[in-house]
């Protein structure tokens, strides 16, 4: 179980005064829950999903994990501690392969059969990926599945999703709700977060949470949250309608 | 004809660095250890004999050798020892060989060892060359570790040549000067990976000549320079003919360490086509944290991505 507890996050601005990004949010997740978060872009989406990774590092407030306060810890205890965090842009390496990649996710060298499985369930033709390097030569989604390979691999209570539909084409999105769907299935003691925009991403959801101006303001089961989003003027005010901050 | 290699231990591991050799290798071979002779095999086809004056060997490829290779590394594990070695190769024609010479330096004293290995390559038509060349260094003395290669490739009509030159560990200083100069339709690929660390100098110069219609050369370098040594990438490709040539350098630097790429390009041919790349840098701030999330330890993150760039 994953808790927030008045999570605050303040970058300094250029006018030098602090600007806040989150402003004292709270929010639990429940284990074996498939969470979407949603809401308007530069609404603190992405950085609630760094800050649970702990790329960065709350101003105020706890994070709390299985009831463990991980506040201050580094993105790789937080990683050894079962999370997981597909980024939004996959990052490049010179020299890494598609397997160096899943087998350091793994955490065991892996055969090269069992890293294709992974491999295949993202639709790679493993035998053509596997020893790719993971380098300017892949393609924006390429890059995105085997970025979700990895995370496949690592298997972990708790898994984030950055906007994980971004640059990945229809037919493999297709694909991606059937690896969600796949994965709530098998891992029934984790739990899932994903920052969408997708409405048939947020369909899958157990719960939605909308985050706009650093806070949410709007939480609830899909059945409660979805129609209040779509089809209405709101929808589109919700998620797109205020810009960036 | 062979003749038994004797090695101390200290002399079996730095082999086995240089050369990825735990036995007596199968074919030619000439083990060069403290400025002796420890070992000699040559074959039908590969002919190895001292120079004269003791300068060096030259090894002799008869043409039409195919499969086979040569070994001929060099050990010194003595303090104070410096040597300039001229090795000659000349492969007939239609060949298909590999070359692995490599020089390891253990200095456990106060002295500076040094090797200075010069090695010509003259290349009959038609015939493919892999050549593997790897230096390292080891032992906790004060004395430096100095290697300083001079490579001469001269390539006829239609052959090839890829170099694999690696420097991962432990030289202290070294100013590597490699020369080519390709003939008609003639292909050299070099790939070069450097490390050097404490305070550590290594500069790389290379003078590629594209002097026959159709020949090209690709000259790539991946380095890396840690703590507070200094890397200097100096090549340079001329285009004769009508010919392709391409360099690129490509650099990541940690803690203190600096690096100087000049990547140079002259065309003297209407029809040459040349291209240059450098890049530097320090490893990516998101590189690191997207293997941090996978579980490693920044360190370990950083060993990685340094593992697979110097690959």
């Amino acid at each position: 179980m994953l808790e927030l507890q008045h999570v605050s996050f303040e970058v300094p601005s250029e006018t030098d005064e602090q600007l806040e990004i989150i402003r004292d949010l709270s929010l639990t997740v429940g284990d074996g829950k498939f969470v979407v978060i949603t809401g308007p872009n530069g609404g603190g989406k992405s950085t609630l999903a760094r800050l649970i990774a702990g790329v960065e590092q709350p101003t105020e407030g706890r994070i709390l994990f299985d009831g463990a306060d991980i506040t201050a810890a580094s993105v790789t205890e937080r990683a050894k501690k079962g999370i997981s965090f597909a980024f939004q842009q996959p990052v490049r390496f010179k020299g890494l392969t598609v397997l160096d990649l899943i087998r350091i996710a793994a955490g065991k060298e892996l055969t090269i059969a069992e890293a294709c499985t992974y491999l295949s369930e993202v639709g790679l033709c493993a035998r053509d990926y596997i020893n790719r390097e993971v380098n300017a030569s892949l393609s924006g989604g390429e890059l995105k599945r085997i970025e979700i390979a990895t995370v496949l691999a690592r298997g972990t209570k708790l898994t984030v999703f950055d906007e994980p539909e971004a640059g990945i084409d229809l037919w493999s999105f297709q694909n991606l709700i059937r690896i969600f769907e796949k994965m709530r299935e098998e891992i029934s003691l984790s739990s899932i977060i994903i920052i969408s925009h997708q409405e048939r991403i947020l369909n899958i959801a157990d719960e939605i949470v909308v985050i706009a101006g650093g806070t949410i303001t709007k939480q609830g089961p899909k059945e409660e949250i979805l129609p209040q989003l779509m089809g209405t003027g709101d929808a589109v005010e919700q998620c797109f309608g205020q810009g960036k901050r | 004809m062979a003749q038994t290699v004797q090695l101390s231990d200290t002399e079996k591991r730095i082999i086995a660095e240089v050369a990825d050799l735990h036995e007596v290798p199968i074919g030619a071979y000439n083990f060069r250890a403290n400025s002796k002779l420890a070992g000699r095999n040559t074959t039908a086809n590969i002919d190895i004999t001292s120079k004269e004056d003791g300068s060096g060997i030259d090894i002799r490829i008869k043409a039409g050798t195919k499969n086979e290779s040569v070994h001929i590394p060099v050990v010194i594990s003595q303090s104070g020892l410096a040597e300039t070695v001229y090795n000659d190769f000349y492969i007939g024609e239609d060949c298909d060989v590999l070359i692995v010479a490599g020089c390891g330096i253990d200095n456990c004293g106060k002295q500076d060892s040094e090797h200075d290995g010069i090695h010509r390559f003259y290349v009959g038509k038609r015939s493919k060359v892999r050549y593997v060349e790897k230096h390292y260094g080891s032992g906790d003395g004060t004395g430096k570790r100095i290697l300083n290669p001079g490579t001469e490739v001269y390539m006829e009509e239609g052959s090839s040549m890829t170099m694999e030159m690696e420097q991962i560990k432990g030289v202290d200083s070294t100013e590597r000067l490699t020369k080519a100069e390709l003939g008609k339709e003639a292909r050299l690929v070099v790939k070069e990976r450097l490390m050097t660390h404490g305070e550590q100098s290594a500069t790389s110069i290379y003078r590629v000549d594209l002097n026959g219609e159709g020949s090209s050369a690709d000259v790539v370098s991946r380095s890396v320079a840690r703590d507070h040594s200094y890397q200097k990438f100096d090549a340079r490709i001329t285009g004769n003919a009508p010919s392709s040539g391409h360099t690129e350098c490509d650099s990541i630097i940690m803690d203190s360490g600096r690096i100087l790429a000049v990547p140079s390009l002259e065309a003297n041919d209407i029809d040459s086509m040349l291209v240059h790349e450098a890049a530097i840098g320090k490893i990516a701030g998101d590189q690191l944290t997207k293997l941090m999330t996978l579980g490693l330890t920044e360190a370990e993150a950083e060993e990685r991505i340094i593992a697979g760039f110097l690959k």
